[in-house]
């Protein structure tokens, strides 16, 4: 189907407002380690990069005066053929200590690939949070789990968690295999559908860090976009605790009607509100989107203009996701999107 | 010919080898040519126009990625445009290039009239083209993959890729993988039982040596990928489930197929530039190349490395660590033998005397280019980097380095070494030079770039980009260095153009080279050799002429060539190869049919085999005439 | 090129005029050809195999349907298999004899035992107590069997037009040659059949 210039621009328009969302932007930066494992990671890098650095200069080095050495008066020179009758003993035995010194750095850099790996399985977990991660075409589905499972509570798309307490990432799929990358704080794995896969990390500094899907995983792979904010444990204590509350009841009459409109429609099929009716799982859970910085994975910025646009006609802002358009009266939406606002 | 005839080659014996080997004339004529050199040419010419549509394909995804949030071209067709890319480059270009390349040399390389099965060698050039051109079809007709070019499972099952666009790439990888199997067990026996006499193992050219090595590979590494993507086919077609979790099927079981054939896969595109390196340092240096018996073994040791790594390529999903350690640690270990390599070519610099030309320039490239490429693997080769660096940019810049500083850069170095040998034509110097220096400095300017855009965290396969990111600059920079290839192979393009007409002459030794294929002329009389040549030595245009020097017995009146034994190339006895015919042909348009049929039905294999069948049967079928000719002359063994 | 010389003054030459004009074994080119499909197929096989096993790991129940092929037909296929190695030999020697009644004969005995087997083929998968789509057992299954039976067509034809060809001419040498080395890819298919059918049939019992 042809995208009319409306929605065209509309695409452009949402696109370029991406870049306001991440203004005072979080990172998404493998060389600014926040967090103990990508420091354990960045180690390694430094570590490789010196050696490999010194043997690109090195090999580049001899390569170059090899080239600067030999006479240049090759052009119709009858060949010079003692090699073929007596061995070059001197130049094997150069070729001999150059492959040896490489072997001695080749298991130098094993062996640092071992401790980093072990100092990565070796991350304290004690009191660790537990998120069951589900990736879904193009969305994050978090879950937060606990011992005590009346503690546990379901966002999408952003996560917070507390700084110096280790996080354990349960990872699964609903659907095609994605991969969850957080730069800042560690390396990325795969979800794989069929199977699950754990990922240990911890913060060690407050900010916001963004992470991204990197595995292609269809249409709008580039805008799976998660977000993970890591605040003090107090402040993450305080965030999970709000989360678990159900939705408030609306308090105006618009947000009344808002709710109506909710739950009379087809947006209860998808989503989920806790403390009401709405139960559905195949969209993100709703019950706290107005705490949440973005839209769509990270993609537009949580404001009254795009969360119109978005019911209105996700596709013109991120084609091809599962959410179908909904055509409402323009009161309707008004009274939708009000009630939306109260989800706080 | 028997031995009380005149023994030595007179004019008129030269124009009956001629006509003998020739292709024949016209339009029928055209698709029955299985001279190796025709077949081999238009392999090549084929090859370097997928090159050319991969690479505005690549322009286009950087025009895309030029600025953040841009939108030239849409998501859908942002990813038909990689998946296109990377198949074009990785499927019809890079192996099948050099495939091609060696089919034109390595008879000449070995003294040899033909390649062992002339007529297999034409089919296999048809299936290949068929196959390309039913993908591009596909893509035209906006039913492109658009999938990546390794198609992971179940994004590339039926439920999330319906429709047939994944087929068509499945497809295709049926039809290059066949030619390129077909390839090989030409190449193999060709090099194995028709290298002249005196040619033993240890004498034979190094680029000769690369192309036993990666044809071997192909016939194990091959096999993987065509297994892989059967099954995806039978998953969307008739509903099996080899890559379905919920009955029992396993997604992963797709990147263990695929990787076991992806890895190799590139050892296959690596591996024959190192013989281009070879042959053009040997003759620039003037010297033979330093510790040949170091360096066969080297390859033979990287061939067999190649096919244990492949779970590198797998380690950000869930596997057993130890396990993953394993791969690490053969992912570091291959890079021995290609630094025996790199030594034993700096050392025979370094005790040569230069003679700079062209096609030196474009190896010296492969120095610092594949030396930088290599090193980031041995990055990416440990599982804890890889975790950061998998699936990023910094990917996309370690495969470009490796694969056009270790074979595009020497390929073009081949073209401009070999030209005057396929077209009797030298190709200009200057625009040799301007060629090699914008694509040298084009591509770091391109590639460079995309080191810092994975270490500050842009992913692969993205059609956009926010702008806060702030990962513009060093697009927009790469983008400026994309052009600027896209330059300079215009360039490349102009100066073949201009010296096919113009070029100086070349004669049959331009550049003092010491292999066999400068012993004749500039292009190759049709038969390679009017007498066969027997080898003394490496290098053997560089000894003083041996006793004997040439082969006689063979008629010039048929296509017969004398087949040797496997390691010391003595005579063991001669074997008249078929005619011209058009039933490769049209049996490759038989097949083309079975293929794209089952794509829709599978029935279509069984229909569609009856024309395969009958196609063959006449193509093998032998002529009452010719037998009773061979028959007359035969001689048992 | 010293194609001037007169031949008092030309450069000693090897001259081969006198050697067979074709051989047999790995002394020809096509035997080469011949080894080189074989280990494609071998490879895909073995990958087929692999597969098997590995997915097979994945899960608790082995065959997913719990229902193992039946033996009889395969057991019986993979003797009649085992016994079309007898006119095969007889086939290959008398070609590397140049016995053309032989051949006749031995050719004609394979085909007989390529009918038979193929026949017996077809009730093998009528008894294979599963089907490729119901789970990634019956897939792997029925790719495995599949997989070899188009060897058996193949190989079959091959034959058949070998054959024919051996009665009707025009013959030569080259053409014992062709069936000697069609002999050796028979025995590759006949004998590469017994670790699948060890798959296939017991691999699903143990």
């Amino acid at each position: 189907m042809a995208a009319t210039p409306l929605r065209y621009l509309a695409g452009i328009a949402g696109a370029c407002c991406a870049g306001t969302v991440l203004a005072g932007a979080p990172g998404q930066n493998a060389l600014r380690a926040a967090g103990i494992q990508a420091e354990h990671i960045g180690w390694l890098w430094n570590l490789t990069l010196g050696l490999c650095a010194l043997v690109f200069a090195a090999v580049v080095g001899a390569f170059l005066l090899a080239l600067w050495r030999a006479p240049k008066d090759g052009a119709g020179r009858p060949p010079d053929l003692a090699s073929l009758t007596r061995p070059e003993r001197g130049i094997h035995r150069a070729v001999a200590w150059a492959t040896g010194t490489c072997v001695v750095l080749l298991l130098l850099l094993l062996g640092a690939d071992v401790v980093t790996s072990r100092a990565l399985a070796d991350l304290p977990l004690r009191n660790a949070v537990n998120i069951e991660l589900i990736g879904h075409q193009w969305w994050w589905e978090a879950r937060y789990r606990h011992a005590d499972t009346s503690r546990n509570f379901t966002t999408a798309n952003e996560l917070h968690i507390p700084v110096g307490r280790p996080v354990v990432i349960t990872l699964a799929s609903n659907d095609v295999i994605h991969s969850l990358w957080i730069p800042n704080l560690q390396g990325k794995r795969d979800l794989i559908p069929g199977r699950t896969t754990l990922l240990r990390l911890r913060a060690d500094r407050a900010g916001v860090y963004r992470g991204q899907c990197a595995e292609f995983c269809g249409l709008q792979h580039a805008l799976m976009a998660l977000e993970v904010t890591a605040e003090p444990d107090a402040a993450y204590e305080a965030w999970a605790a709000h989360q678990r509350q159900p939705a408030p009841p609306p308090d105006s009459d618009t947000a009344r009607r808002g709710q109506q409109v909710f739950l009379g429609g087809t947006c209860m099929m998808c989503h989920t509100i806790q403390g009401t009716s709405a139960q559905g799982r195949l969209g993100p859970d709703l019950t706290h989107l107005a705490g949440r910085r973005t839209l769509a994975a990270g993609t537009l910025p949580n404001n009254r203009g795009y969360l119109s646009g978005w019911i209105a006609d996700p596709h013109a802002l991120k084609e091809g996701v599962n959410m179908p358009a909904n055509q409402l009266p323009p009161d309707d939406l008004h009274a939708l999107v009000s009630y939306l606002e109260t989800l706080k | 010919m028997s031995s009380d005839q005149p023994t030595y080659a007179p004019a008129q014996d030269a124009a009956t080898l001629q006509r003998t080997w020739s292709d024949p004339p016209g339009l029928v004529g055209w698709f029955s040519a299985i001279n190796h050199k025709t077949i081999s040419l238009r392999f090549m010419i084929t090859t370097f126009v997928f090159f050319l549509a991969g690479g505005v394909l690549a322009l286009l995804m950087r025009l895309q990625l030029a600025r953040p949030d841009n939108r030239l071209v849409s998501p859908d067709l942002y990813n038909q445009l990689f998946t296109m890319h990377g198949s074009t480059m990785m499927f019809l270009f890079a192996v099948p290039v050099m495939q091609a390349v060696a089919m034109y040399l390595v008879p000449l390389m070995i003294g040899a009239r033909s390649v062992a099965f002339p007529r297999m060698n034409a089919f296999a050039y048809w299936i290949f083209t068929f196959g390309g051109l039913m993908l591009y079809a596909a893509f035209f007709l906006d039913i492109g993959p658009d999938v990546g070019w390794f198609a992971y499972a179940p994004l590339s099952g039926p439920q999330f890729s319906p429709g047939k666009r994944v087929d068509f790439w499945a497809q295709m990888i049926t039809f290059t993988e066949l030619a390129a199997l077909m390839e090989a067990v030409i190449l193999i026996t060709t090099i194995l039982k028709m290298r002249a006499p005196g040619m033993s193992l240890n004498r034979m050219p190094l680029f000769v040596w690369t192309m036993l090595v990666t044809s071997f590979m192909v016939l194990f590494a091959m096999p993987a990928v065509m297994l892989a993507s059967t099954a995806l086919i039978t998953d969307r077609l008739v509903g099996t489930h080899f890559y379905n979790p919920a009955e029992g099927g396993d997604v992963v079981l797709w990147q263990h197929l695929f990787w076991f054939f992806g890895h190799p896969e590139v050892y296959l595109i690596f591996i024959p530039p190192l013989g281009f390196i070879s042959s053009i340092i040997a003759t620039f240096a003037r010297r033979p190349v330093v510790a040949y018996p170091a360096m066969v073994l080297a390859l033979i040791a990287t061939a067999f490395f190649a096919f244990g790594l492949w779970v590198h390529h797998m380690f950000a999903a869930n596997l057993p660590e130890l396990g993953k350690t394993f791969f690490t640690a053969a992912s570091l270990v291959i890079a021995i033998p290609t630094a025996v390599q790199i030594f034993c070519w700096i050392a025979t610099l370094w005790s040569g005397h230069i003679a700079w030309r062209t096609p030196l320039l474009f190896v010296l490239a492969f120095f610092v280019i594949l030396l930088l490429g290599g090193l980031t693997g041995l990055m990416l080769a440990s599982v804890s980097l890889d975790t950061q660096l998998h699936d990023t940019f910094f990917v996309v810049a370690h495969l470009h380095y490796v694969l056009l500083g270790g074979a595009v850069f020497p390929l073009f170095g081949a073209f401009y070494y070999w030209f005057p040998k396929f077209t009797g034509r030298m190709l200009d110097e200057r625009l040799g030079r301007w060629n090699f220096w914008l694509f040298f400095i084009g591509f770091n300017v391109a590639f460079f770039p995309m080191h810092l855009l994975g270490l500050e965290g842009m992913p692969r396969r993205i059609y956009t980009y926010p702008k806060a990111l702030d990962w513009g600059a060093l697009n927009l920079t790469a983008t400026v260095g994309a052009l600027t290839i896209g330059v300079s192979v215009l360039l490349f393009i102009v100066n073949v153009l201009r010296s096919r007409r113009h070029g100086a002459p070349a004669g049959a030794d331009p550049w003092q080279a010491g292999t066999l294929e400068w012993s004749v002329a500039s292009p190759p009389p049709a038969s390679n050799f009017e007498q066969v040549p027997v080898v003394h030595g490496r290098y053997p245009l560089w000894l003083p002429p041996g006793t004997p020097d040439r082969v006689t017995g063979l008629t010039s009146e048929h296509r017969e060539v004398l087949i040797t034994s496997v390691v010391d190339a003595a005579p063991d006895h001669r074997l008249w190869l078929p005619s011209s015919s058009p039933w490769p042909f049209l049996c490759a348009v038989a097949v083309t049919i079975l293929f794209i049929g089952s794509i829709f039905t599978p029935w279509a294999m069984v229909w569609a085999a009856v024309p395969v069948a009958a196609t063959a049967t006449v193509w093998f079928w032998p002529k009452r005439h010719m037998t009773a000719v061979r028959s007359a002359s035969e001689v048992p063994p | 090129m010293k194609a001037s010389l007169p031949p008092d003054k030309q450069p000693a030459m090897l001259d081969v005029g006198h050697l067979p004009t074709f051989a047999f074994g790995h002394r020809s080119p096509m035997w080469w050809g011949t080894m080189g499909l074989i280990a494609i197929e071998t490879t895909v096989f073995a990958l087929v195999v692999m597969s098997y096993f590995y997915l097979r790991s994945h899960v608790d129940v082995w065959p997913m349907s719990q229902f193992a092929p039946d033996l009889l037909w395969g057991t019986v296929n993979t003797a009649i298999m085992l016994a079309s190695a007898l006119p095969n030999w007889y086939a290959k020697r008398a070609a590397e004899r140049l016995d053309l009644q032989a051949v006749r004969i031995g050719l004609v005995l394979c085909l007989l035992f390529g009918l038979a087997f193929l026949g017996i083929r077809i009730l093998e998968f009528a008894t294979l107590n599963t089907r490729w789509d119901i789970n990634a057992y019956g897939s792997v299954v029925w790719m495995l069997l599949g997989l070899h039976t188009v060897h058996l067509l193949t190989d079959a034809y091959d034959t058949l037009v070998l054959t024919v060809l051996m009665f009707t001419g025009p013959l030569e040498g080259k053409r014992y040659v062709d069936v000697s080395e069609n002999a050796a890819y028979w025995y590759f298919v006949i004998f590469s059949w017994i670790p699948i059918y060890a798959v296939i049939y017991w691999g699903a019992r143990i």
